[in-house]
């Protein structure tokens, strides 16, 4: 037996777990004899050693091991510490050992991540079925199969390499999975569950990473709608999209996580109108990004059109169509706050808007807070950000529903850390309107939750509006793209949006004018949907993710740029934007203009144009934008994209750039 | 005759055994420990066993000379050496081993120095009754094989 695997013990997976390579870890050397022995008649591969520190060393070695048991109490190192290590560095699913059963230490084992804790003496029967954790490790995380599956963070958690959604939208991969989730149709919904199937491909992370451009995205987003997003193999879209160097397998992880994104955005509905309220909060330039993120999101929001309905309906609860929440909206979340917060590392937009997505925390460099936008980090890229937002951000994309509040709420909490940006959501979150967050939401969060500021809860318009300024625009950024949706909900969006913000504040050149737009785009929101678009506007930008990749900073900037300088402009248009808001899918539109314009550096004016006629604005907005408002937004594309026009004039978004925006909302759509 | 000897042996080593779970010196772990010696591993539980006569009287050694010391009052350490004779007697079987190793822990956590000397005490008896009768029965083992080889290669 004993498969001679030596890559991975699944590599043989009709005799998995046949030959599955163990590594055991103890000082007894009775204990060790016994178990190598037990461990063989199981057939699985056996390496011993009775030190920790020699363990390690085989580790680091490269030899691939499957599994990692060792006992917890060691002479050279505390069991405990070799299990941290192991998780952090290899990521393996380590079983613990002991002659005790004692609370404390099956405790320990567990927070330290151990899978499983084993009492001395250890029988067969319980050796047999120590495949499990490995198997299940793999699943859960559809990493590179060469490499020991990633932790066993939930799909949704794990903010970079393609692992299952959680990714939230954030073009974990440089900001193309944000993109790519924009552009698909965020009506779509599409679940992630799909992708998932196509998070298949191991080995995918450990590529060189693609870039995804926004051409490339868009690129991809045109295969993907030609081929209909039910049907799009990576096969096929290679060839429809028919780029030079790039392999199936970085289109099957792209893929998965426009999925993701998809999905995300699409389920944020509510949340995003929290997060719009969380927004509304002071920073709002960042707040307004983030909610932007969610914007980018927007792509799921797809479609304008697509999007404001499903969303719209789906989230507003009261026909609260400005809710931002509307998960394409305000998502932000989804929108990637990730895209917006990648342009800087705005990151901690990114992170609110994980809360959709599992936006990568990168955004929000600095900001621990990063976690709210995760989602935007998801775009946003900025690994840094993830870093802290990733863990905010993490949990926020957890949340994915909350998420959007969640980002509030770090944002509240200043957890945000989003660089610049937790202070506009904490700001923001202050804001009581913004704020309104729900703590239902963030409660996914729990580590947002703190945010209590920003109770974006669900976005009863009213604090939309308010809110919205900031959170939605930071919702928008922060991918609260699902939230976008219409979800009014700001308090989704709002988290998201945070998110945003925190991308804005790299840029600060595009972010600020997305800021302003956001902030412009949120305070339309006012009436609720009005938010939403705004933050639309605002946030997405970073949602762009689309736009993320390179522009991470410029989504953040867009974003920022765009809710601050175009905050004015937003403001006017908002007014007139407002009337439209009523369908919150224009605002959403412009949420994803103003995406879009993040993304693509849109130009400022663009957006300014667009935004005014609400709904038309919206749709302008789109059209003008760069053709990316063609795409199905409509309403919310134009609105992402003329809030991201407008501030990416400023910044860089606009021009050109948001042809990325536009590939992510348009695609989206 | 060789072969009633062998059969004998094994007679002999079954009754040996059937008394040692009885009297729950061993538990079901020795089964296992049995179980996993086959032609890859032919003498597995003789040499897991010897293994432990090593370590474990390298502990009581250890033990015992923590609690001979009028200063003793590292009881972690002493917790150390029980776990891992509580961990290696659990592993091959030794159940009474290893409940007096309970014991002992306990005594210890209470820094009951008496009450860890009476332990040590009667670990060190318990240890010896295991591992006499475990000489006896790798004793009656061998005696097997010998009488089976010679005659019958292939029995056994």
């Amino acid at each position: 037996m004993t498969v001679e695997d030596k890559r991975s013990g699944l590599v043989n997976e009709d005799k998995f777990p046949i030959g599955m390579r163990i590594l055991a870890v103890d000082d007894d050397p009775i204990c060790l004899k016994v178990l190598e022995n037990l461990l063989r008649k199981c057939h699985y591969q056996v390496t011993t050693t009775n030190q920790a520190i020699a363990a390690l060393k085989m580790l680091r070695e490269n030899k691939k091991y499957d599994l990692v048991i060792s006992d917890v109490n060691m002479p050279d190192m505390d069991g405990f510490k070799l299990l941290e290590l192991v998780g952090l560095e290899m990521d393996l699913p380590v079983i613990m050992l002991s002659a005790h059963s004692d609370k404390e230490l099956v405790y320990k084992g567990v927070t330290h991540g151990a899978v499983d804790y084993l009492l001395k003496p250890v029988r067969i029967e319980e050796l047999k079925n120590i495949w499990q954790h490995v198997i299940r490790r793999k699943k859960l995380q559809p990493k590179d199969q060469n490499t020991s599956p990633n932790q066993d963070k939930p799909l949704d958690g794990a903010g970079g390499s393609g692992q299952g959604v959680s990714s939230s939208g954030s073009a974990d991969q440089n900001g193309k999975v944000n993109r790519k989730r924009k552009d698909q149709d965020e009506d779509e919904e599409e679940e992630g569950e799909e992708n998932l199937h196509e998070n298949e491909e191991p080995g995918t992370q450990k590529k060189p990473r693609v870039v995804w451009s926004v051409e490339l995205h868009r690129k991809f987003v045109a295969a993907v709608n030609q081929l209909g997003l039910d049907k799009a193999v990576p096969k096929k879209i290679l060839d429809l999209m028919n780029v030079e160097g790039l392999t199936r397998e970085n289109v099957a992880s792209h893929l998965q996580k426009y999925r993701l994104y998809l999905k995300r955005i699409s389920s944020v509905a509510s949340q995003q109108a929290n997060m719009v309220a969380a927004f509304g909060a002071k920073d709002s330039s960042y707040l307004r990004m983030g909610s932007l993120d969610g914007f980018g999101d927007f792509r799921t929001l797809s479609g304008p059109g697509r999007l404001s309905s499903t969303s719209i309906s789906s989230y507003t609860p009261g026909g609260m169509l400005g809710r931002l929440n509307s998960p394409g909206g305000l998502t932000l979340r989804g929108i990637s706050s990730s895209g917006l917060l990648q342009s800087g590392h705005s990151q901690s937009l990114s992170n609110s808007v994980n809360t959709l997505g599992k936006f990568q925390p990168a955004l929000l460099p600095a900001s621990q807070g990063a976690n709210l936008f995760q989602g935007v980090q998801s775009s946003v890229e900025p690994n840094q950000l993830q870093a802290k937002s990733n863990t905010h951000i993490g949990e926020f994309n957890r949340n994915d529903d909350t998420a959007g509040f969640t980002l509030a709420t770090s944002f509240s909490d200043g957890r945000v850390t989003i660089g610049g940006l937790s202070n506009t959501v904490s700001s923001s979150t202050s804001n009581p309107l913004m704020l309104q967050v729900n703590p239902q939401q963030s409660q996914s969060r729990e580590a947002f939750a703190t945010q209590s500021s920003l109770s974006v809860p669900s976005l009863n318009q009213e604090s939309f509006d308010v809110d919205v300024h900031g959170s939605s625009n930071f919702l928008d950024h922060s991918r609260c793209t699902e939230n976008w949706q219409g979800a009014v909900q700001l308090s989704k969006f709002t988290a998201n949006s945070l998110p945003l913000s925190e991308p804005f504040s790299h840029d600060s050149l595009s972010t600020s004018n997305l800021r302003d737009n956001i902030s412009s785009t949120i305070s339309q929101i006012g009436n609720g949907l009005n938010d939403f678009s705004s933050s639309s506007v605002l946030g997405t930008p970073s949602d762009s993710r689309v736009d993320m990749q390179g522009q991470t900073s410029s989504m953040g900037d867009v974003v920022q740029n765009m809710s601050y300088n175009s905050r004015q402009r937003w403001e006017e248009h908002s007014q007139d934007y407002n009337p439209n808001l009523n369908n919150s899918f224009s605002n959403i539109n412009s949420f994803f203009l103003a995406m879009a314009l993040w993304h693509g550096e849109v130009e400022n004016s663009a957006l300014d144009p667009k935004m005014r006629s609400n709904e038309d604005y919206l749709l302008e907005q789109t059209k003008s934008q760069n053709g990316f408002a063609q795409n199905n937004y409509e309403s919310l594309d134009d609105m992402m994209n003329a809030m991201i026009k407008r501030e990416q004039n400023e910044t860089m978004l606009m021009d050109g750039e948001f042809g990325f925006d536009a590939y992510s909302l348009g695609s989206c759509l | 005759m060789l072969g009633l000897g062998a059969d004998r042996l094994r007679a002999d080593m079954n009754r040996l055994l059937a008394l040692l779970f009885h009297q729950g010196v061993l538990d079901e772990q020795f089964l296992q420990l049995q179980q996993l010696q086959d032609e890859s591993s032919p003498n597995f539980v003789s040499e897991v066993v010897n293994i432990y006569f090593h370590e474990s009287e390298k502990l009581l050694r250890n033990l015992r000379g923590l609690l001979m010391d009028r200063e003793f009052t590292d009881y972690k350490k002493m917790g150390i050496h029980l776990n891992q004779f509580m961990g290696s007697s659990s592993s091959i079987g030794a159940k009474r081993v290893r409940n007096v190793c309970v014991a002992f822990r306990a005594a210890s956590e209470q820094n009951n120095r008496a009450g860890c000397l009476r332990a040590l005490e009667l670990l060190e008896h318990e240890y010896c009754y295991l591992k006499n009768k475990m000489h006896e029965l790798f004793q009656l083992e061998q005696q097997r094989l010998l009488a089976a080889g010679v005659r019958y290669p292939m029995q056994n």
